[in-house]
């Protein structure tokens, strides 16, 4: 058995050959293992050598190796019953065996000999002790000539007690001609396996470029300044096809914020120049015209107001651009919206009052959310102030919640002047005044806000008529998380 | 011991910031020029005794060495050491000096890393100084650690905290909870100017400005209970500041 793993040895080199070629060129050509495409056909290649190393090597072990097992099955049990005939007969009953054996083997093929200790012969069919044959080792290849024909043996030697020494074996020439056989063929599988693996490395190189080439063409025609260009989707629906849409997800939510950005510095350029004129001219009007110290005093203290007018503005503004960057994700958590609901009403409910509106509620007890509480608190906060600063003297305002089981809607309706149907979806960009907000106070940055917060939920922010007046309805869609981690109000209710 | 003084404190000065003239230890750690100027004056004429760093390693050795009822500290400083370095090195020393940020870092996320690190207030730039005086002295009421005290009591005003009950005079005044809730803050920092956002954050857990005067109607309401029956009011505006409760009366 000992002798097998020294047989296989040989023949492990030789496969390996076929994968050092791509591995071997590198060197000569770095840049060319700069390619990605030729590193995953190098992969390739390299993953389809070792399965076809791995598949010769379990052919060798299940056929030529079969062969050398049972050859060294039928020695052992042949040496095995030697031993018995010397233990009942002594040297002559084993002479005696030897002989019967040589002269009962129809095929030729085995070899005995039996020496005695000083070497000299026994019995047997060899003429002497092979020099080759250590008297240490177990098993030996023995090569013997046989009628003039060079053969090959395989042979077990076993030392009697008494000092004679037994050499069992058996003619495996034809089994070396077929492990030749065996070894030849493989050889040749292995030049195809090459060939198969380079080919296929190819394919696979060619298969990646070409995918590739889809998104690199309009990364590039983005790079060059035109944002309008998509990533082309097979219709195949596999990997390059979902990475596709990833990339054109980014896309879109790129030019998004792009066009944020373009309107924010738009407005900046309009909408802010009117009150930093406003405070500059307070200003300048007081340090040539003031007649008094009061004077003085009361235009330095409207220029202040106008001034912190300005920063409430820019806040509100970095707020929204702050939000639609999505920064404020990781501060989502699980809450309940009821509550919030009703310490709005209380919040609201003294300026309502104070104005003869009645300012009514109807949500239920509960309403699980995951998302930024602060965020939600203002969207709704925003709504509300909007719905009583529109709304007359006499008039409602109902903020009213729903859980309609994948979503919150929470709407906030009034019976003011309303939005005029055409003004309703440039409502909600950031500086947009209605007619009929020219005479109150705020920047128009309100509703912009809410959206921006709507959306950062996965939500969104929509406006309809309430006849008369307007109706605001926040959408906010239930994550998993809420649903699996309830507030821990609600859990220990 | 030093906020009775405070609560019973009767020197009537519309600059009211230090009622019993007796000034706080506070360090500005600013590098603005001009802001550092502007707040190390207006906190002296308030009669406080103010120390300024302008760089943070002079705050720190400053902050660290010295002994302070406040420390107003940028975020941004220079010399290497910002102002979140040197909260965190004190806060490791076990320096529980009441800290207000003053930064032009204004996200959400940067007033919750602040706050995080051990500050006790978070004020964005650019701020009214009325503000940034409520919210110091504020802090330092903050940081004497008041104990669990059962009740408030300025003049003849009452308030149990126990049996969430209020009585003027004698005489019992029925609040709703928020209304319970905005004197007893106001009453905590009697003898102090309260801002209109301090309410808002401290009554109603607001952390931004809404656009109508929502404070004002319920600090009216409120008034209307507890002052209009009696002869004297204790709830005073602060022009351009905010609201103060006190008592006049010795």
């Amino acid at each position: 058995m000992e002798g097998h793993a020294a047989e296989l040895g040989p023949t492990g080199p030789p496969p390996r050959t076929e994968v050092s070629p791509p591995s071997a060129r590198g060197p000569v050509h770095p840049r060319f293992l700069h390619s990605a495409a030729l590193r995953f056909a190098a992969i390739y290649a390299l993953v389809f050598g070792i399965s076809a190393l791995a598949l010769a090597l379990f052919l060798w072990w299940e056929t030529a190796g079969v062969l050398d097992r049972e050859t060294d099955q039928t020695i052992t049990a042949d040496v095995q019953s030697l031993i018995e005939r010397w233990n009942q007969g002594g040297v002559p009953a084993l002479i005696l065996t030897i002989d019967n054996r040589l002269a009962e083997n129809v095929d030729d093929n085995a070899i005995y000999l039996l020496v005695d200790p000083a070497l000299e012969r026994i019995a047997g069919n060899l003429a002497s002790w092979p020099d080759s044959i250590p008297l240490d080792r177990t098993w030996s290849e023995l090569p013997i000539e046989r009628a003039g024909i060079r053969s090959l043996a395989r042979v077990r030697r076993y030392t009697f007690p008494d000092g004679l020494h037994l050499l069992v074996g058996r003619d495996v020439q034809v089994r070396a001609e077929l492990r030749n056989l065996l070894t030849t063929a493989l050889l040749w599988a292995l030049l195809v396996v090459v060939i198969l693996g380079l080919a296929g490395a190819i394919i696979v190189r060619g298969l990646f470029r070409r995918a590739l080439a889809n998104v690199s063409t309009t990364a590039a025609a983005i790079s060059a300044g035109d944002l309008s260009q998509r990533v082309r989707i097979t219709g195949r629906g596999d990997e390059f096809d979902r990475l596709s849409e990833t990339i054109n997800e980014m896309l879109e939510r790129i030019s998004r914020l792009m066009d944020g950005v373009r309107q924010v510095s738009n407005a900046i350029a309009h909408d802010l120049r009117t009150p930093i004129t406003r405070a500059r001219t307070r200003l300048e009007d007081a340090a040539l015209h003031a007649k008094s110290e009061a004077d003085l005093q009361a235009a330095i203290e409207r220029a202040i107001a106008d001034l912190d007018g300005i920063v409430a503005v820019f806040q509100a503004l970095l707020r929204i651009a702050e939000i639609e960057a999505g920064a404020r994700r990781s501060a989502f958590a699980a809450f309940d919206v009821a509550p919030l609901l009703a310490d709005l009403v209380d919040l609201y409910s003294a300026v309502a009052e104070e104005r003869g509106i009645s300012f009514l509620l109807e949500s239920p007890e509960q309403l699980p959310f995951f998302g930024d509480r602060e965020l939600i608190q203002q969207a709704i906060a925003n709504l509300v102030d909007n719905a009583l600063k529109f709304s007359p003297p006499g008039g409602m305002v109902r903020l009213s919640a729903e859980n309609t089981g994948r979503t919150i809607v929470i709407s906030v309706a009034d019976r003011g002047p309303g939005i005029p149907a055409d003004d309703r979806s440039r409502a909600m960009e950031r500086f947009f005044r209605g007619e009929a907000a020219r005479n109150t106070p705020g920047a128009g940055l309100g509703l912009a806000l809410v959206q921006a917060i709507a959306q950062l939920h996965a939500g969104g922010l929509s406006l309809t008529d309430n006849i008369p007046g307007l109706k605001a309805v926040l959408r906010l869609p239930v994550t998993v998380e809420a649903v699996h981690r309830p507030p821990a109000a609600a859990a220990s209710a | 011991m030093r906020r009775n003084e405070r609560l019973g404190a009767t020197q009537a000065s519309e600059k009211s910031e230090n009622i019993e003239g007796e000034g706080m230890r506070i360090l500005v750690v600013e590098d603005d020029k001009d802001v550092a100027g502007f707040v190390v004056k207006g906190l002296r004429e308030s009669g406080h005794v103010v120390e300024h760093a302008d760089n943070g390693r002079d705050g720190l050795f400053l902050a660290a060495s010295e002994p302070f009822d406040a420390i107003i500290l940028d975020r941004m400083l220079p010399g290497g050491i910002d102002g979140l370095r040197i909260l965190e090195t004190l806060r490791s020393q076990r320096n529980t000096v009441p800290v207000l940020f003053l930064s032009a870092l204004g996200q959400v996320d940067d007033r919750v890393l602040g706050l995080k690190a051990g500050g006790d207030d978070y004020l964005t730039k650019p701020f009214a100084f009325a503000e940034l005086l409520a919210r110091v002295e504020a802090l330092t009421r903050r940081g004497k650690g008041e104990g669990p005290a059962t009740k408030l009591i300025v003049g003849d005003l009452e308030m149990d905290l126990l049996s969430r009950s209020v009585r003027r005079s004698g005489q019992k005044i029925d609040l709703q909870p928020r209304e319970f809730l905005l004197l007893e803050y106001l009453m905590r920092h009697a003898g102090q100017v309260v801002t209109r956002t301090m309410l808002l954050e401290g009554v109603w857990d607001y952390h931004f400005d809404p656009q109508t005067n929502v404070i004002d109607v319920h600090v009216s309401r409120l008034r209307q209970k507890v002052d209009k029956p009696f002869p004297t009011a204790l709830i005073h505006t602060v022009r351009n500041a905010g609201y103060m409760l006190r008592s006049d009366a010795p």
